[in-house]
């Protein structure tokens, strides 16, 4: 699989992508930022201050061992979880927050936050389908009531959506009648059926048979080939390696290391991250 | 024992039936209609919005469905000003319609204890799926949360309306002619107890009978999402039909 980050033409897409008044230095426009995210479960603190700019192309891909924060990382940029402290920009946008009585962050507009997570993609480890509808109702459900867009539209997008993940088929199965491979497919499919700058993968392949993964990862490398901007949580090492153009490896709610995967993989510098490789590259 | 005397009295029991239910379906609808807004109330994380659901509930599953029908029936005309009322009074003076007011508010106090109990059950992951897609908290209600409790409610809520229909028998008290009044007033007529009383308690069975199967039908109409594929037991593959369009949503 081509690395976008060694190919020269990718701040190149990036800007086409992104369209015209677009700084002309060498920077994709950022789609995410977040500066200094911390989270505290209780006494348990998760997130110890995490900084980040996903840009136009870029495809992360956030490692490190159970309990690192990472998943809470990715739920916080959405706020799934809301984050201790810490700031986000969607596509230049803050999202607006404020202190309760009790000190805790809390978003401040509901509205701006419901805006910005339809531009924000997710991908759960347990798929989260809407079990009472079809598949094809699931990925017409939220183009509808959220953009407001007429059914005819949302159909014929999600058909072509459902071809591109594999099942056109299946448009009319519940989820239940699917594999958990199809079922995490027809979930990336509703959330690109939104349209959205950026996807995030909470492990996409960790609820899966092992024979499954590959079609799911299948998917999301070709979604990195189309040049797609896309955060992803995972223990698939090969898989990182193959498409990310970016890696994070964070340990005890920090970034350890940061930087370019072949880089990353192959010539670590911290002990930490070193040992992680071992354990997960055989 | 004259079987007899309990054909004999089946056509007037049935008229009784036939206001029985009403009093069910009409006092069911409103008593439904009610209950959603508690329940969602009751699974607020704010304490003062869960605080007015839980008072209510906590009074009409506290307290004899006698009591509360007492209450309406004789208690509210006790006021001069429900009395000069002329929205009110032609409301409340009416049997009929107190029993049915009665009847949905403590009804409603059932179900919305159901339904909190369903909307709790729903999990989490799902409405997090629809959060993240951008559904604002009352398009989520609306289209995620709720009809996944309402299946999820179905079968508690098949055995309230049972309850209720045996429930409704005290509309007799106040002077009412539903299948238990009617069959009293037989009875003062032809001194029959038993033949009268097995003749109602048939139609109140038969009722259940029919409402029981009525509530199978819907939850498994509703209920095509959990059962087996038919054609996967068989072994489909992927290149077969797909199936026909089921709740087609629009």
């Amino acid at each position: 699989m081509s690395n976008a980050l060694l190919s020269p033409d990718h701040p190149a897409t990036g800007s086409l992508r992104s369209g015209a008044g677009l700084p002309a230095d060498d920077a994709a426009p950022a789609v995410l930022t977040v500066e200094n995210i911390h989270k505290r479960f209780a006494a348990l603190e998760v997130l110890r201050g995490i900084s980040l700019t996903a840009r136009t192309g870029d495809v992360i891909a956030v490692l490190g061992s159970s309990g690192s924060g990472k998943s809470t990382f990715l739920r916080c940029l959405n706020f799934l979880e809301t984050p201790s402290a810490g700031r986000i920009w969607v596509h230049g946008e803050e999202v607006r927050t404020r202190r309760d009585r009790a000190g805790a962050l809390r978003p401040a507009d509901s509205r701006q936050l419901t805006r910005l997570r339809a531009r924000v993609g997710m991908v759960f480890q347990q798929f989260n389908l809407w079990p009472h509808m079809s598949v094809l109702d699931n990925l017409i459900e939220a183009p509808r009531r959220v953009r407001g867009l007429p059914k005819r539209e949302c159909v014929e997008k999600a058909e072509a959506l459902l071809e591109k993940v594999g099942l056109a088929e299946r448009r009319d199965y519940y989820p239940a009648h699917l594999s958990g491979g199809q079922q995490q497919r027809a979930a990336i499919a509703r959330t690109l059926a939104m349209d959205p700058e950026v996807i995030l993968f909470d492990e996409p392949t960790s609820a899966l048979d092992p024979e499954l993964v590959g079609e799911v990862l299948g998917v999301i490398g070709a979604l990195a080939e189309e040049g797609r901007t896309m955060l992803i949580v995972t223990h698939e090492i090969g898989f990182a390696r193959d498409v990310s153009t970016r890696a994070l490896f964070l340990d005890e709610g920090r970034v350890e290391e940061d930087g370019p995967p072949d880089i990353l993989f192959t010539n670590p510098d911290s002990d930490r991250l070193r040992r992680f490789l071992a354990r997960h590259l055989h | 024992m004259n079987i007899q005397v309990s054909l004999d009295v089946l056509p007037e029991l049935l008229k009784g039936a036939w206001l029985t239910l009403q009093l069910l379906f009409i006092s069911g609808f409103f008593g439904v209609l009610l209950a959603v807004p508690l329940a969602i109330a009751r699974t607020s994380s704010l304490v003062l919005v869960r605080a007015l659901p839980f008072a209510y509930i906590f009074f009409f599953r506290g307290t004899p469905l006698l009591v509360q029908l007492f209450l309406v029936y004789y208690g509210l005309s006790q006021f001069q000003v429900i009395q000069d009322s002329p929205i009110l009074w032609p409301i409340l003076r009416e049997p009929y319609w107190c029993a049915i007011i009665t009847f949905a508010l403590h009804t409603a106090a059932y179900i919305a204890e159901i339904l909190r109990g369903a909307i709790q059950a729903v999990p989490p992951g799902e409405i997090e799926a629809a959060r993240a897609l951008g559904m604002g908290r009352a398009t989520t209600m609306g289209r995620i949360v709720l009809p996944r409790a309402a299946r999820l409610a179905l079968p508690a809520y098949g055995n309230e309306l049972i309850l209720m229909l045996k429930g409704s028998a005290l509309a007799s008290t106040i002077t009412l002619l539903d299948l238990t009044g009617m069959a009293r007033t037989v009875i003062a007529r032809n001194y029959m107890p038993v033949e009268t009383f097995l003749a109602a308690g048939l139609i109140y069975m038969t009722i259940t009978f029919v409402l029981v199967r009525g509530l199978r039908w819907v939850e498994h109409r509703t209920s095509a999402h959990t059962r087996a594929r038919p054609a996967d037991v068989a072994g489909a593959g992927p290149g077969l039909p797909a199936p026909p369009r089921r709740g087609a949503r629009d």
